[in-house]
């Protein structure tokens, strides 16, 4: 059988590499969103990166609005992440701020309340209705709960005296003595 | 006990059709070796040597019709293992956990049936099922003049079919029951030692939202594109490993390819009104990620649709061809993989499961294994006939691809930079229908206008003289109607470019029906209406397709009216309250709170309507709260003209009550042209699809017949 | 008191009345009307729910919608303009709350690059098409279509000639 003149036009080399680029690099995308999917929050053992935060006026830490984690390195913190519109949250609301009136005396635990997602006019009359008095702020563009890769609210962190997570609480507390079980280990 | 036995069937099934896809690779030794032989090792070489001893034509023979009986016996295993799985849906086995998750004891029974689709494990029996019968079907055809074809057409089919059994039997397995151990209770695969059946009083009940007649049909409509695509797809991988290219396997699977095309077509439209009638937010279609995802084939397919005339009348887009069909067999499986793992934020995503990794691994090597493929028999592929003509119908139809390969593309960037984005810059963006409606517009446009012009260009060679003497009068008309419209009706710049567009394509098609009808009266002295309606008999596929054409002209009216002139209003209004919009007054009138018969409780308002002081009726919207699965529904009372559609939502994050009820009040101008355009299309696309009295003749193409019939258009 | 007397204290009493009603006024017009909820939704329909997937605020409902869409609307009262309020809803949110991509450069370019570079390459290939059988045009250049075999091993040995040459 005769050859036709036209040679067989073979796909250009440069276009190959191009076409093989693209689908390696689409299937790398979609693998790392994969991953990120099936990744849960941030689990314990992990240090935490150090992170800002704006609090409300009339919550503040120690006189100070502006807070870094790296500041309160050498003691307890507990992170509880909230919001107003979330009614899971107002379950362990009492008990978290019954807790914050026992070891805020000693003076080497801190509270950080981080407002989720919310309106600060609807923030101050959830804290107000549970008479909450430990630090809160809003975490602004969600960054510090997308850095902690929650899944929803509410969800409390404990991290201990060297900024390592030790625990993480997905859901409202029952009772008071879950919280103590995870700090009292960490205060030793 | 039937649980049991269901799991058992399934996992038969999978062996099954493994079997067969193994079988019928094999029944072609020398493929393999091929590819053996070209890494350049001596073990290789070995086996290549050694497969290539083993590939005799009575083996080849006996293994293929092996594969090919496995294969026809996954559909009844499937089909008995769908039907067990039904029987549990209907009789209230909540031990099943798929039954427990989907079914309730105050749903009635047909609902029970359809929710064998409603949650992922038993979706994804319903496409093994769907993808078995398919796959049979096309078995049962002659194979005498392609045998060459069948093993890999088996081979591709059982291929995908494998996996999706496999992901049904070793991971969303519907059959999974809940045992109480110590730890409590769980959904096992078998049941645990020292544990006992554990069964639930009640289930869930299916999703509310998933309760409407719409959404009874839209999943196995969607389903049923998706899978039979899957054909024409396993076709093309079988002309690419076989080395015949040429259009034989267009022509088996063009029927097939129309089809499919149908039923997406059709699921998409029944998605977009399920939407409009049920969800409550004025519209038919969000650009969400899932619904994009099940759009992207939808484009690649109506592209192969059209590409493939060219492939058939001159031999040309060989290329287009093969690359459109394996991107949407590709875009098909990455689809349904988007929907389901989790990777997208959407309002359709299933729930988080397992399944994501297995489903990317499958993704990974089918698109490798199709792109390499096609890249290995590229210069076989080569073109019969060149193009001569940049405005002939083929080069029209080469533009016609481009633009809807533009769409996917906007389409697609549109779903993957707010992942690109975050893992990238950790920013977490949303893509809103904004940007899909400013990219796609003018692409849409252009599609609009290419649908107008393209009947009228002739094959091989046609000039701007050309073309514009045809087209000049309708142009002329078109201009007259839209300047009507712009006295009478709208300033709206991008309306008016609409509607011109639709009224071009209109009186094209119009122009063509009456000129082949007048044809037909002198030569034959029929009267007008028996002239179209053998016209229309005769060639089938064009005039189907002017048909079809016609609808989407029709369906862009409906949506440029709702698109740019929808007009609406939010406010709490008191009993016996007025309230006015777009021409009409409505009035609320009553207010009542009962029960359903499943369970559920209604809040209804009664809304009168009426225009210039003439009393239309009355509009009923309610709210529907499920309380087996804790969710309401907001159902808007509408009311359907073709001049617009008024629809009325009562809102459910407010309370209802006589004092003070939220309404939402939209006004659809010309959306129910959207509607009527789908059923004309439904019409237009069977009679294009119809089956042909005569047998499918396989044409050598001579220089004769290629000139007459670029002469002949 | 004179009658002059009483008349200029009834003349600062109208005074500082009508100053007030003046002061009221302007601070009432300051903050506008109540937003209607039209209003509300207008600016609401461009951003979307920060918690729920893909929802536009406008027709989410749940109570944390509610909520942000008060939030515009107080936010309306205060003659914050609809830039204004999507900025901060940006910013407090995050940009998914955002419903269009605001880096607007980032976010067209590759499809924008994509479509003129598919576009120029196939007028290039068009072109190239035209060019080498400009002098042959009417006469197309075909092939013979293969021949359909019944039997395999002439199928066979068609393929393998074909190889072969």
């Amino acid at each position: 059988m005769a050859e036709t003149t036209t040679p067989r036009r073979a796909v250009p080399l440069w276009i190959q590499i191009t076409i093989w680029a693209f689908l390696v690099g689409l299937l790398a995308i979609v693998a790392m969103g994969l991953n990120r999917a099936q990744q849960g929050t941030v689990q314990p053992g992990q240090k935490i990166d150090d992170f800002s935060l704006t609090l409300y006026s009339g919550y503040e830490l120690d006189g100070k609005t502006e807070i870094r984690l790296s500041d309160l390195r050498g003691k307890v913190v507990v992170l509880n992440f909230w919001a107003s519109w979330c009614k899971p949250c107002e379950q362990e609301a009492t008990e978290l701020q019954e807790a914050w009136l026992e070891y805020q005396p000693g003076g080497e635990v801190v509270f950080l309340g981080l407002d989720y997602v919310d309106t600060e006019t609807d923030a101050r009359v959830y804290l107000k209705k549970f008479s909450i008095t430990f630090p809160n702020g809003p975490d602004l563009a969600t960054s510090i709960s997308q850095y902690f890769r929650i899944r929803g609210v509410p969800e409390t962190y404990f991290i201990d005296k060297e900024g390592v997570l030790r625990y993480v609480q997905v859901g409202p507390f029952v009772s008071i003595d879950q919280i103590r079980a995870q700090i009292d280990p960490l205060l030793k | 006990m039937v649980a049991h036995f269901g799991f058992g069937i399934l996992l038969i099934s999978f062996f099954v059709t493994l079997y067969s896809a193994i079988a019928a690779a094999f029944s072609n030794p020398k493929v393999f070796a091929r590819l053996f032989r070209s890494i350049p090792t001596s073990r290789t070489q070995r086996w290549a040597n050694t497969l290539e001893k083993l590939d005799t034509p009575q083996r080849a023979a006996s293994m293929v019709e092996s594969a090919r009986r496995a294969m026809l016996l996954t559909f009844p295993l499937i089909t008995l293992s769908s039907v067990l799985l039904i029987y549990l849906l209907v009789n209230d086995h909540y031990e099943v956990q798929f039954v427990y998750e989907v079914t309730s004891r105050t749903m009635p029974t047909y609902l029970k049936v359809t929710a064998w689709w409603g949650g992922q494990a038993g979706s994804l029996l319903f496409w093994s099922w769907l993808m078995s019968a398919f796959a049979s079907l096309v078995t049962l055809r002659r194979w005498d003049r392609d045998r060459e074809f069948l093993p890999w057409v088996i081979f591709v089919s059982c291929f995908t079919l494998a996996f999706f059994v496999g992901m049904t039997t070793f991971y969303e397995n519907p059959f999974k029951m809940f045992y109480q151990t110590s730890t409590g209770v769980e959904a096992y695969f078998f049941q645990p030692p020292n544990s006992v059946l554990f069964t639930p009083q009640d289930g869930n009940g299916l999703n509310p939202l998933l309760r409407h007649p719409g959404m009874v049909i839209h999943p196995p409509m969607l389903y049923l594109g998706f899978v039979s695509f899957v054909i024409p797809f396993a076709f093309a991988i079988a002309a690419l490993v076989t080395g015949r290219t040429d259009d034989r396997w267009i022509r088996l699977t063009r029927r097939w390819a129309l089809w499919a095309w149908l039923f997406l077509t059709l699921g998409l439209v029944l998605g977009g009104r399920w939407a409009y009638d049920v969800l409550g937010w004025g519209g038919y279609w969000g650009w969400d990620p899932v619904e994009i995802a099940a759009f992207m084939p939808w484009l690649t397919g109506t592209a192969f649709l059209h590409s493939v005339m060219i492939q058939e009348k001159r031999g040309m887009l060989k290329h287009w061809n093969m690359l459109l069909v394996i991107l949407t067999y590709d875009l098909v499986i990455f689809g349904t993989f988007l929907t389901r793992s989790g990777v997208l934020s959407s309002v359709h995503a299933f729930a988080q499961s397992a399944i994501g990794p297995l489903f990317f691994t499958y993704i990974a090597i089918t698109f490798i294994a199709s792109v390499a493929l096609v890249i290995y028999r590229w210069g076989s592929l080569k073109a019969e006939t060149e193009m001569h003509s940049l405005l002939s119908r083929e080069a029209l139809f080469l533009f016609n691809n481009l633009l809807f390969m533009s769409i996917l593309v906007v389409c697609f960037w549109g779903v993957i930079y707010p992942l690109t984005s975050e893992l990238f810059t950790g920013a977490k963006v949303t893509v809103g229908p904004a940007f899909y409606e400013r990219a796609n517009g003018p692409l849409f446009a252009a599609l609009l206008f290419l649908m107008g012009i393209a009947p009228l260009s002739a094959w091989g060679h046609s000039t701007l003289k050309t073309l514009g003497r045809a087209a000049w009068k309708p142009a002329v008309v078109a201009v007259l109607i839209t300047a009507a419209l712009y006295s009478f009706y709208t300033r709206n710049v991008s309306a008016l470019v609409g509607f011109f567009l639709v009224a071009f394509v209109v009186l094209i098609t119009l122009y063509e029906y009456w000129r082949g009808a007048r044809a037909r009266q002198k030569s034959q002295n029929e009267n007008l209406f028996t002239a179209l309606w053998n016209l229309t008999g005769r060639d089938r596929r064009r005039y189907g397709g002017y048909i079809v054409h016609l609808s989407i002209a029709l369906m862009a009216i409906g949506i440029l009216g709702i698109e740019l002139f929808q007009i609406e209003t939010q406010g709490t209004l008191e009993l016996n309250q007025k309230v006015s919009l777009g021409g009409y007054d409505m009035e609320y009138r009553d207010i009542a709170r009962f029960t359903g018969p499943d369970g559920r409780e209604v809040t209804r308002a009664v809304i009168g309507i009426y225009q210039n002081g003439q009393y239309l009726g009355d509009l009923y919207p309610r709210i529907d709260y499920y309380f087996d699965s804790q969710q309401s529904m907001t159902i808007p009372g509408q009311r359907a003209t073709m001049k617009d559609d008024l629809y009325i939502l009562l809102v459910n994050w407010e309370p209802a009550s006589a004092t003070g009820a939220t309404f939402k009040i939209y006004v659809n101008p010309l959306v129910n042209w959207l509607w009527m355009g789908s059923l004309l299309f439904l019409t237009g696309i069977i009679i294009a699809a119809w089956p042909d009295k005569d047998p499918v003749h396989v044409a050598v193409r001579t220089n004769k017949q290629i000139r007459e019939a670029s002469a002949a258009d | 008191m004179s009658k002059g007397k009483i008349r200029a204290t009834q003349y600062a009493i109208f005074l500082t009345l009508l100053a007030a009603l003046f002061a009221t006024l302007s601070i009432a017009s300051a903050q506008g009307p109540e937003p209607t909820d039209d209003e509300v939704n207008q600016i609401a329909k461009k951003l979307y729910c920060p918690v729920c997937e893909n929802t536009p605020l406008d027709v989410c409902p749940t109570e944390a919608c509610r909520q942000w869409r008060e939030q515009i609307r107080e936010m309306l009262i205060e003659g914050k303009t609809e830039e204004e309020i999507i900025d901060y809803f940006a910013v407090t949110y995050g940009e998914r709350a955002a419903g269009d991509p605001r880096d607007k450069l980032r976010a067209y370019l590759i499809p924008v690059v994509a479509i003129l570079a598919g576009t120029i390459l196939l007028v290039r290939a068009l072109q190239m098409w035209k060019k080498p059988k400009a002098a042959e045009a009417v006469i197309p250049a075909i092939e013979p279509k293969p021949v359909v075999h019944h039997d395999e091993y002439i199928a066979r040995i068609e393929e393998e000639l074909k190889k072969r040459n």
